[in-house]
């Protein structure tokens, strides 16, 4: 059963191959079993996980016929689920029970989707390897000497590992599509705007997204259906209208106008790699498509632009976190100032206060200007690149990642190495635009991903292409060892 | 040494919506503590503010009314500090794009002095909570409900040079922003507070001296006792050769005493950013002309109405319009009675003398307008005295009814106009009254109507003063001249 993608678990729940109780039953008992070995769930929900299937299955019988209704799936630990802990991979919410469900989750809850639990990722989702979570390291499911990449690393390895068909994440400086390709699987960063980010716990409110990680673009398409929705709870939740995902998926590629960066083939590229991009887009040209060599001059300075702007806006969104009403509060305390202290100190991992340090630094009187406002300005130059570059192509295309997955441990002790690993996908964020990546072949067993990047609400457009390539390819069929 | 005194204010005014500025919360007063505060009053994780568009339209409102600019965009930022009374460890403001752009307002002074005080600016933000550090052994309680109130903060240029004009200028906005109906005007729940800055120079001096501000005053009587505290202290300090320290102060108004809470030097850096999670809010001129269309009517409005339709004199009008809940109690009074000279009379006179020993407002008082009109409409049917009406408003005030008839019934003060029983008492008075008589009997008859007055007043005494004066006239006039 969990070799079926989602689209193939709903006809077997209509068939009565097997029914959601079973099938969930089944996933439980495999995350029972094996993930010990991959640490991809913070939390395992099995009571309610088959209370849901129950629930799902009397849907179904009375012939509901919502395509996730009976499906299991799981949230990343950072969108609040009602009654269930919520821990953003922090010790900070290690106590911390949400009385209020996520948007997202609310839409997949109303659909009849059902919940394994709550997967593991970077500490307030910071960090690229996975390593920063409160309950340790992810592995990754091809080589469990390495890193699945982050900070939505548990989503990516719990599907790449077959414990869930698929999983929400969230992207703000490419924490969907870095561990979708470093665990071979296909992730969805949509138009910031399209996914409601209401009860997703903030990193970085201009930038974070919610969007899905699954083993291929139909099996996204279907879980972006649910994710997207106009929310009034999110001021920054756009009312443009939702695409049928699904139905686009057919659409014949001829005539797409594929743009690549030559910024993106630069130096720090591993040359395998690149070989397995480039042959990714001769395969499309080979599907019709027309290839043409763009430039986005102001891509070198995306990352020193995001790791401003993103640590400036943790500064202020984790103050709330100060042990005086919930999560995390140090013992006896003396006064004020310790509470607030202790609490923080003891509650924040490394990572997390490297953040909070640098963007309470960039905000900083005197400081201020060269670093908030110059990386806005940045942030400009480069989305009118991405516009300029629209000008002339449909997508871009390149890596999503400098390489396959790192050793656990490789990166972790240098957090700027760490932070220019995120070359090929921060700019996207600060643009605002969606952006997915694509299983596209591996190199010494290990996944590469392709990156492809369109323009604003065009999430159908990235999901039809994706679906295309994988009808002629087979990269994203292959499953890691030990999972089958 | 002569010394010129600078002020200039920045008021807080809680804006009279219903619901908080970015949450559903009610924001009705003295409910039970953490009571009115939902997720987002709290700053849960994952929750997100919307505006409250009532707040942005009060907010315009008063803008018009000051004859601003409005800000065609304006938006939010992010003024970081903590302190638990403050959940999310920033409040959300406007600085460098604020709603209402610089604008004025005239003063009224007395002897008929006017002036002109301009306005910087004024922005919208969120109230903190309150702290409670009494009853809670050794502990401080937090109290959220207040959280997120919308405020406008009005900022003034230096422009006052003494108490009396500052006073006049806090009463103007209090009158302005009532009338508007954005502001319930209730200074003792908080509904206005005043900041005050404050330096001295010597006089003809261009450059102003230092500055201090006191914080927080929620009163124009405390506000004008701070003053005047701090411009002597000031002039103090500097006429024995001291240096004023640049500082934020507190004022006692019960002890009448003032301290410094904190220097410039203790400050904190704020560290302002634009909000995220709020986007920019742009309006156009179809969305300001249409709250300029639905103005109620302005001070000055009214008080040339009062002035033409209920003939008041100009002083008369002034403070009668001058205060929104004063102007309404006497247009419900004057309607209910039909004399509006007499309504000017007892507001300005009883009713004001009684509110000012009992330190209320005119809201809080204990005779509504209706029952004040009931008075005089009971003087004007020759019911009771102008005397005796003093004590039926007593009698209200006192809870000793409901009504002028009730205390007049229940204190048994009707005016006796029965001419058998005043005839009887007449006789009474001139029989005991032989000398007088006498008197009266042998006066130059000029003189005689101003030895009147002894025997009225000795029939008022043995009536108790319900006597009707004007019959008892008649009725001695009489018997009097029969006796000549």
């Amino acid at each position: 059963m969990h070799q079926l993608t989602i689209r193939e678990l709903a006809k077997g729940l209509r068939d009565k191959s097997f029914s959601s109780v079973e099938l969930t039953q089944h996933y439980l008992d495999r995350i029972q079993t094996l993930d010990s070995a991959y640490n991809s769930y913070i939390t395992v929900t099995a009571d309610q996980a088959l209370a849901q299937a129950k629930a799902a299955d009397e849907r179904i019988a009375q012939g509901d016929d919502s395509v996730l209704c009976g499906v299991p799936m799981a949230h990343k630990d950072i969108f609040c689920t009602d009654g269930i802990k919520t821990s953003c991979g922090s010790k900070m919410l290690d106590n911390f029970v949400p009385p209020y469900n996520a948007t997202v989750v609310e839409n997949f809850n109303r659909l009849g989707a059902v919940s394994l639990g709550k997967t593991n990722m970077d500490e307030f989702a910071m960090g690229s390897t996975n390593e920063s979570s409160f309950y340790g390291a992810v592995k990754n499911p091809w080589d469990t000497s390495r890193v699945p990449g982050g900070s939505s690393g548990g989503s990516a390895a719990a599907v790449a590992a077959l414990l869930t068909p698929a999983a929400t994440a969230t992207d703000t400086g490419g924490s969907i599509r870095q561990p979708a390709s470093l665990c071979g699987v296909t992730g969805l960063k949509p138009t910031y705007g399209r996914v409601s980010r209401w009860g997703m716990i903030a990193f970085a409110s201009s930038l974070d997204q919610g969007g899905p990680i699954a083993r291929n673009a139909e099996d996204c398409a279907i879980m972006m259906q649910a994710m997207a929705s106009f929310d009034s709870k999110d001021s920054t939740s756009m009312d443009h209208p939702i695409e049928d995902y699904s139905a686009l998926l057919d659409k014949p590629l001829a005539g797409l106008r594929i743009g690549v960066p030559k910024e993106y083939f630069g130096e720090g590229l591993n040359p395998q790699v690149a070989e397995k991009i480039q042959a990714a887009i001769k395969q499309f040209e080979a599907m019709g498509a027309t290839i043409k060599d763009i430039t986005l001059p102001h891509n070198s300075l995306a990352v020193p632009a995001y790791y401003v702007i993103a640590p400036a806006e943790c500064s202020a969104n984790l103050s709330r976190f100060d042990g005086v009403r919930y999560g995390h509060r140090c013992e006896n305390p003396a006064d004020l100032m310790d509470l607030y202290k202790r609490s923080r100190s003891e509650g924040f991992g490394e990572e997390v206060k490297r953040r909070i340090l640098v963007g309470t630094y960039a905000l900083s009187a005197g400081y201020y200007d060269a670093y908030y406002s110059k990386a806005q300005k940045v942030r400009r130059l480069i989305k009118q690149d991405f516009m300029n570059a629209f000008e002339e192509v449909d997508v871009i295309m390149g890596p999503t990642a400098t390489s396959t997955a790192y050793e656990l441990g490789s990166l972790n002790k240098d957090p700027v190495s760490m932070y220019l690993e995120d070359i090929y996908t921060t700019a996207t964020n600060l643009a605002g635009l969606p952006g997915i990546s694509i299983p596209c072949g591996f190199v010494d067993g290990l996944p590469v991903g392709l990156q492809v990047t369109a323009n604003y609400w065009r999430e159908g457009q990235l999901l039809n292409l994706a679906h295309q390539y994988q009808q002629e390819t087979d990269h994203h069929r292959q499953t890691a060892p030990n999972v089958a | 040494m002569q010394w010129e005194t600078v002020i200039g204010l920045e008021v807080h005014v809680q804006l009279a919506t219903k619901t908080k500025i970015f949450s559903g919360a009610s924001t009705a007063f003295g409910a039970e503590p953490n009571t009115q505060a939902c997720a987002i009053d709290l700053a849960m994780p994952g929750t997100l503010p919307v505006v409250n568009e009532q707040a942005y339209r009060y907010a315009i409102m008063f803008g018009l009314a000051i004859d601003a600019e409005i800000g065609k965009r304006s938006f939010f930022e992010r003024k970081n500090y903590f302190y638990p009374d403050l959940p999310k460890g920033y409040q959300t403001t406007q600085l460098e794009q604020p709603i209402v752009g610089a604008g004025q307002v005239e003063l009224n002074l007395s002897e008929g002095r006017t002036k002109t005080v301009r306005i910087h600016h004024a922005h919208l933000e969120e109230d903190a909570g309150k702290s409670l550090h009494e009853d809670f052994h050794g502990m401080s309680g937090i109290d959220l409900n207040r959280a997120g109130t919308p405020l406008i903060e009005i900022v003034s240029e230096p422009d006052m040079s003494n108490a009396e004009e500052a006073v006049a200028f806090a009463k103007k906005l209090h009158s302005i922003v009532t009338s508007l109906g954005i502001c319930d005007g209730e200074m003792s729940q908080g509904s206005m507070r005043f900041d005050v800055n404050v330096s001295v120079r010597p006089k003809g001096q261009e450059e102003l001296g230092t500055r201090t501000e006191t914080k927080n005053l929620n009163s124009f009587k405390f506000m004008e006792e701070a003053i005047l505290l701090e411009v002597e202290r000031q002039i103090d300090v500097l006429e024995n050769g001291g240096e004023i320290v640049q500082e934020t102060r507190l004022y006692n108004g019960d002890t009448k005493v003032a301290r410094s809470m904190r220097s410039k030097e203790e400050a904190n850096d704020y560290r302002y950013f634009p909000c995220p999670d709020l986007l920019p809010v742009e309006l156009d001129d179809t969305y300001i002309d249409a709250i300029r269309n639905d103005m109620p009517e302005l001070p000055e409005a009214r008080c040339e109405r009062f002035k033409a339709e209920y003939q008041l004199s100009d002083y008369d009008a002034d403070i009668l319009s001058g205060d929104m809940a004063m102007a309404a109690y006497f247009e419900a009074a004057t309607k209910a009675c039909g004399d509006a000279k007499l309504v000017a009379n007892w507001v300005m006179g009883d009713l004001a003398s009684k509110l000012n020993t009992e330190e209320l407002s005119i809201s809080q008082s204990k005779v509504n307008a209706e029952q004040l009109a009931g008075v005089i409409s009971r003087i004007k049917d020759d019911t009771i005295s102008s005397k005796i009406a003093k004590d039926v408003f007593e009698g209200i005030w006192n809870g000793e009814g409901d009504s002028a008839d009730a205390v007049i019934e229940a204190r048994g003060l009707k005016q006796v106009s029965d001419t058998g029983a005043l005839e009887q008492m007449a006789d009474e008075v001139i029989s005991n009254s032989q000398k007088q008589v006498d008197n009266y009997r042998n006066a130059d008859p000029d003189k005689r109507p101003k030895m009147l007055g002894y025997f009225v007043g000795q029939i008022m005494k043995a009536s108790k003063g319900q006597a009707n004066p004007k019959a008892i006239n008649e009725i001695l006039l009489k018997k009097l001249d029969e006796l000549l």
